[in-house]
């Protein structure tokens, strides 16, 4: 009985710190207006100029390019800024407030958990800003798959803040930021069907397509906007990105927890 | 029951590759001493220092923190101890009362007692005024002030200083002192720091440890640490310094008397004690003084004495780090 009370209480308490990590994160990302506003240009690059410039490609189906790519670019933002999001961490380690947080008795999963949960409500918010846009690339988005995209888009960003603070956990400068941009977020994008249907690459891509979690990310988010995916359906999907995100929390408490 | 020692260390051991940070380090540490790691850049204090905070792992040896276990019980380590980074370790974009209450949080405490500590604190360190600006906006002093209001949040058992006056103003450095002289006297906290300014450690240190190259060289109190060395040179100016060097000689006062220029230099244990003496045997055997000078021994010259070489008073080693940081911020 006893026992069950200190491990509530613990839990409890590591909640609280969980909420309290959030909260930084939030605080953060409403105090940086410049970098909310900036952040909104590249997606609206993708999807004003370079869907307009392929507007005259045939997809077999009816939907327009633009119309096509718009849960795509929802889903390189959420990459972008998740995963960025992530990495910033190498800087909280050497100048920042990270340090404070890794001498304070919180455990590891607690850290990360309040990262990638305020980091998913940043990415949220930002996705939430593109979503009134839809119109004007032809979407014509119901309040139904507005409330459904919400929710998908914090379980995406989870497992992708989660990659940004692996690599934040392996390379120490950010001398490697290139690197990891031409390495690891540009391939995710580009294998992760947000651009043209996997359905029609060749082959080796569609290999890549498939081990890449962003994919049904993607699609679920396809789902949502059109009301059919093109891969699996859309339930596994779910599935596989909840079991990332679960996975991805779990390596990155343990990457977190080796101390050098 | 409290541990016998705040900190202790047995060979504790760090090393990188070929580089040995920290080399078989013994120390023990009592509660409510003021303990001063005193040394070069790069000697090894605050690799030290983190491994005593549970930051890195040591590669052998072992040391407890408030009779914690630094690798078995990390958590509980956690709990025990604050610590001022020597790198700045808070959010600009956060306002001081900010960073306060989410130090708070991360240490679990109470609201009600969060809130009588954050005024404590921000009053202990004189910036009520300032606690709601963002933190950007403070200046350098401002910002450590801060980063030691937050270091005591919790009442800790154990603080850690790492550089704690690290490229400040000499005035602030002052206030600085002044706020950790209080916490050691009214608090009785236990306190580690490591500094390489002698006026630092010799100002604020019960005790002192020498470190060069990871490994201690000495330690001791600075007063003791001094005594080490001959003792205080005492240059008297007088008419005959040949006629008193010969009657101190005679007393067997001085034994070590040399002079130059009717300059004589005595090398003696307490020259306090012995100034009115010798300007007494003067004025009996008729010689007129001039003047008279003492030269102590200071920490530099102990730490000469003990490492073969100055103290290196080099520019913050986080210099170019903080540089990058105002890039970054922009």
């Amino acid at each position: 009985m006893s026992r069950l009370k200190i491990l509530l209480e613990w839990w409890y308490s590591e909640l609280k710190k969980i909420y309290g990590l959030w909260y930084l994160e939030i605080l953060r990302y409403w105090r940086e207006k410049s970098r909310i506003i900036s952040s909104l240009i590249m997606p609206l690059l993708w999807l004003l100029v370079f869907g307009a410039g392929m507007r005259g490609m045939q997809l077999g189906g009816v939907t327009s390019y633009q119309t096509f790519m718009f849960p795509g670019i929802l889903g390189m933002t959420l990459l972008f800024t998740s995963v960025w999001s992530g990495v910033s961490v190498i800087w909280d380690r050497e100048f920042g407030f990270l340090k404070e947080i890794l001498v304070a008795p919180v455990s590891r999963t607690s850290i990360v958990i309040g990262k990638a949960l305020g980091s998913g409500t940043t990415a949220l918010i930002q996705g939430t800003i593109l979503l009134p846009l839809a119109f004007l690339v032809g979407v014509h988005l119901s309040p139904l798959s507005a409330a459904i995209i919400l929710p998908l888009m914090v379980l995406i960003s989870i497992g992708l803040v989660c990659i940004g603070l692996l690599i934040a956990s392996i390379i120490t400068s950010m001398e490697g930021f290139n690197f990891i941009m031409s390495l690891v977020v540009m391939p995710i994008f580009f294998t992760s069907g947000a651009l043209f249907p996997l359905t029609s690459a060749p082959g080796w891509l569609r290999v890549f397509g498939y081990i890449n979690p962003l994919t049904y990310g993607v699609d679920a988010l396809r789902w949502a906007t059109f009301g059919e995916t093109m891969i699996i359906p859309v339930q596994f999907e779910i599935l596989i990105l909840l079991a990332y995100a679960i996975c991805m929390v779990a390596i990155c408490s343990y990457a977190f927890n080796i101390r050098k | 029951m409290q541990p016998k020692f705040a900190i202790e260390t047995r060979e504790l051991t760090k090393k990188y590759d070929a580089l040995t940070a920290v080399d078989h380090l013994n120390i023990e540490i009592g509660y409510g001493e003021v303990f001063g790691l005193l040394g070069p850049n790069g000697a090894g204090k605050t690799t030290a220092i983190s491994m005593l905070c549970t930051i890195i792992n040591p590669t052998s040896g072992c040391a407890q923190v408030n009779g914690f276990d630094i690798l078995k019980r990390p958590a509980e380590v956690r709990k025990s101890i604050g610590i001022v980074f020597q790198d700045p370790s808070i959010d600009g974009r956060l306002s001081g009362r900010e960073n306060l209450q989410l130090h708070a949080c991360l240490y679990d405490m109470p609201s009600t007692l969060t809130r009588r500590r954050i005024a404590e604190v921000l009053e202990l360190v004189g910036l009520e005024d300032r606690a709601d600006d963002r933190m950007k906006f403070y200046s350098g002093g401002m910002r450590r002030r801060l980063e030691l209001a937050r270091g005591l949040l919790h009442s800790p058992k154990v603080l850690f200083l790492d550089e704690p006056t690290l490229g400040l103003d000499p005035q602030t450095r002052e206030h600085m002192w002044d706020y950790i002289e209080n916490l050691a006297k009214e608090a009785c906290m236990t306190i580690v720091l490591t500094t390489h300014y002698m006026e630092e450690a010799e100002r604020l240190c019960n005790r002192v440890a020498i470190i060069d190259y990871g490994t201690i060289k000495v330690i001791d109190s600075p007063d003791n640490l001094k005594s080490t060395l001959k003792g205080d040179v005492i240059s008297i100016n007088s008419t005959e310094p040949e006629k008193l060097a010969t009657k101190l000689t005679d007393l067997k006062i001085a034994p070590e008397a040399e002079f130059s220029d009717g300059t004589l230099r005595l090398t003696v244990p307490d020259a306090d004690k012995l100034i009115p003496r010798l300007i007494e045997i003067a004025t009996d055997i008729g010689v007129q003084v001039n003047s008279v000078s003492v030269h102590r021994p200071t920490l530099n010259d102990v730490f000469l004495h003990y490492t073969g070489r100055e103290i290196r008073a080099d520019e913050p080693e986080s210099a170019m780090k903080m540089h990058m940081m105002m890039m970054r911020r922009k």
